[in-house]
């Protein structure tokens, strides 16, 4: 998950890196509130997950808290990269003497921790690495070890800082590896890093990325999420790991690298069928059982661009009675509400007794395929039509 | 011969007396397995009778590997303690550690991979989030279901779990070797070069079937490692063309991967270094026929 600038803020804030005021709002009154509140110059800046907010307008100096108002009565109005504007942020105006950069992430490639870290920030960070490869320090962080004093200093002399300026920011580099660390983040950026003409060291701007598997030993259920498509919100609740996609066959599948090819084999079948395309990725998970079956197929029945559904289940630890089971006992309970044709492909564990389920439940919406590609090419034909 | 993974793996499931860990110790046996205990430190002692097989449970993964000689363990216990079980097996310096545990934390598993780097990596770790290693008629750990394909010679490594069993399924009738779920999380143990080194020098390994999926390099480190390295047969396969973008990482992230991650990168690498990519599961199980048929 990708915080908001204003939830990275409050992040940072909470482990005592060093951030200028900031306060949230959702209407121009607000914003009038909280510039007052803060006094003095203040940015509004638009809350959105997206680059180039300054290039869309979303980022306004106001010098009074009328002219607060104005600007996120402004900027609420704007949509940034199709995400629209809900929420402003008022912060603190700075005194900018020197902008850097300070990133560390999961470096995936090496499984390990990687620190970048450069004096020239500012700049989008890709362009400097693109641009002046050699400003922007690599330095490889051990995941016991982690970033302490000594090693904040080496990144920050890797990163081109005096030794004056690196003795400021490294007791702040080791504060933004706290908040890797004890907030299970995935990528905490800084940029730009500032040094303020009163000479203090302050994060002006930060992107900060979350776990979802370590959601369960942090209490953040009252922070503001993304706002979920209706069908995708259905299917969190329950417990469907399920992404709308833009397209007319509904996939439901067992594993996500099954399904994934799922959705592959059926675009490719789609190129024969007037370009029918799939609806959405649906991983049902290992073990699934009839009901978790049915509320999938609730959720996927319940998009409106969808004209045919396939149902591609291997059985490995899932037994494709369940499936079987799930599929006969969800239509039973749409009953004639279920107007959209299923092609079911079974593999694996109790696939004799899963075929035999759907054989005698006879219904006129399904259609048993024996393979991969025969069936995605059948769910696409009867999408086309 | 197969590949880590043999008919005298002597096996411990740790978190055995949990429901998954139990349900799979069952499949694990009645497939095969030599399963010879189980590890739980607040049943320590005990004796858990599964379908007539009394299997004893220890304190300690050293425990059990001095009573019983057990050279691999099967690690089933939940994320939250996942951490601490594979650092107490690579401390009691077990063989093979298989995680299948899924959801575990990406720090915890940075953890216990740079742990087991600060150990010289003793003990294989596969996974986490995986479903394990089966060398079909000699041993299984994990949830592979045991009878989707006997033995034979060709070695499958994949990412994905229902993909191997899917690719397991289209070439049964040719047989496998070892297969094996190096797992689809950002930090994991064994990668896809560890496994093609292994069948590279598996004299019963005679062709190799490599499954990815979109995300991270390791499929393009796998093509260059294959173009210097390996002398047997590859055929390859990418799942992922039509995903959604998902969720980047930031700036910093796409930097550091040095590779857009997707499925096309991944497929154009393979082919750049002569491997055959299927473009379907089918299309490559019938490549890997083709192969098998000219040997």
């Amino acid at each position: 998950m990708d915080l908001f600038e204003y939830q990275a803020r409050d992040m940072f804030e909470a482990h005592g890196v060093p951030v200028l005021k900031g306060l949230i709002a959702d209407t121009p009154e607000e914003a009038a509130e909280a510039a007052a509140k803060i006094g003095g110059t203040v940015v509004v800046k638009a809350q959105v997950k997206a680059g180039g907010r300054g290039k869309a307008g979303g980022v306004k100096l106001a010098h009074n808290p009328e002219e607060a108002r104005v600007a996120a009565e402004a900027i609420l109005k704007l949509t940034i990269k199709d995400l629209p504007v809900n929420r402003v942020m008022i912060a603190e105006g700075a005194q900018i003497d020197k902008e850097y950069y300070f990133s560390v992430l999961l470096d995936r490639s090496n499984r390990t921790f990687l620190s970048l870290c450069s004096v020239e920030g500012g700049m989008e960070i890709e362009q400097l690495a693109e641009e002046r490869p050699e400003a922007l320090a690599k330095i490889a962080i051990d995941a016991i070890q982690g970033i302490d004093l000594a090693k904040a200093l080496e990144i920050a002399k890797a990163g081109g800082f005096s030794d004056e300026i690196a003795a400021k920011v490294a007791p702040v580099f080791v504060k933004l590896y706290d908040v890797f660390v004890k907030e299970d983040a995935t990528l905490v950026e800084v940029n730009p890093l500032i040094l303020s003409k009163s000479g203090e060291i302050i994060a002006l701007d930060g992107k900060v990325s979350l776990d979802d598997n370590a959601e369960f030993r942090h209490q953040r259920e009252s922070m503001e999420r993304d706002q979920l498509d209706p069908l995708e919100t259905k299917a969190k609740e329950s417990d469907l790991n399920y992404v709308k996609l833009d397209g007319e066959v509904g996939i439901i599948g067992n594993g996500a690298g099954l399904v994934m090819s799922t959705l592959d084999v059926v675009a490719y079948a789609g190129e024969k069928h007037g370009g029918v395309k799939p609806a959405n990725f649906l991983d049902i998970g290992g073990g699934a059982s009839a009901e978790v079956m049915a509320a999938g197929l609730d959720v996927i029945l319940g998009d409106p661009q969808v004209k045919s559904v396939f149902v591609n289940v291997f059985g490995g630890i899932t037994a494709c009675d369940a499936v079987a089971n799930g599929i006969v006992g969800a239509l039973a309970t749409l009953g004639s509400s279920a107007t959209k044709p299923l092609v079911v492909r079974l593999d694996g564990n109790n696939v004799v007794e899963g075929r035999k389920i759907l054989a005698d439940a006879n219904h006129p919406l399904v259609t048993v395929v024996d393979t991969m590609d025969e069936a995605a090419d059948k769910a696409a034909e009867l999408a086309n039509r | 011969m197969s590949i880590f993974l043999d008919k005298n793996s002597l096996i411990i499931v740790q978190g055995m007396t949990g429901s998954e860990g139990m349900k799979h110790t069952r499949r694990m046996l009645k497939g095969g397995s030599n399963i010879v205990g189980g590890v739980n430190p607040k049943k320590a002692g005990e004796s858990v009778d599964v379908d007539g097989t009394m299997l004893p449970v220890f304190g300690t993964v050293a425990d059990a590997m001095a009573a019983t000689g057990a050279n691999v363990s099967v690690i089933f216990v939940p994320p939250a303690f996942a951490k601490s079980a594979v650092m107490e097996a690579i401390d009691a310096g077990i063989g093979l550690a298989v995680v299948i545990t899924e959801g575990i934390p990406v720090h915890d598993s940075a953890s216990f991979w740079a742990y087991s780097v600060s150990k010289g990596n003793k003990t294989r770790i596969i996974g986490p989030n995986c479903p394990g290693i089966i060398s079909p008629g000699k041993s299984n750990a994990g949830i592979t279901p045991s009878d989707i394909s006997g033995p034979g010679p060709i070695g499958l490594v994949s990412k994905s779990g229902t993909l191997t069993y899917q690719m397991m399924f289209e070439l049964r009738d040719i047989g496998i070797s070892t297969a094996i779920g190096i797992g689809g999380d950002p930090v994991i143990g064994t990668t896809h070069i560890d496994a093609l080194a292994a069948f590279e020098a598996d004299p019963e390994t005679k062709a190799i079937v490599l499954i990815g999926e979109i995300g991270g390099d390791s499929e393009e480190k796998a093509a260059a490692y294959i173009k210097d390295n390996v002398t047997k047969p590859v055929v390859a396969y990418v799942a992922g063309f039509t995903a959604p973008e998902g969720k980047t990482m930031g700036h910093a992230g796409a930097i550091v991967s040095g590779s857009a991650g997707t499925a096309q990168a991944k497929k154009e690498a393979f082919e750049k270094v002569g491997v055959k990519v299927g473009k379907t599961p089918s299309e490559t199980a019938a490549l890997m026929r083709g192969v098998i048929a000219s040997l």
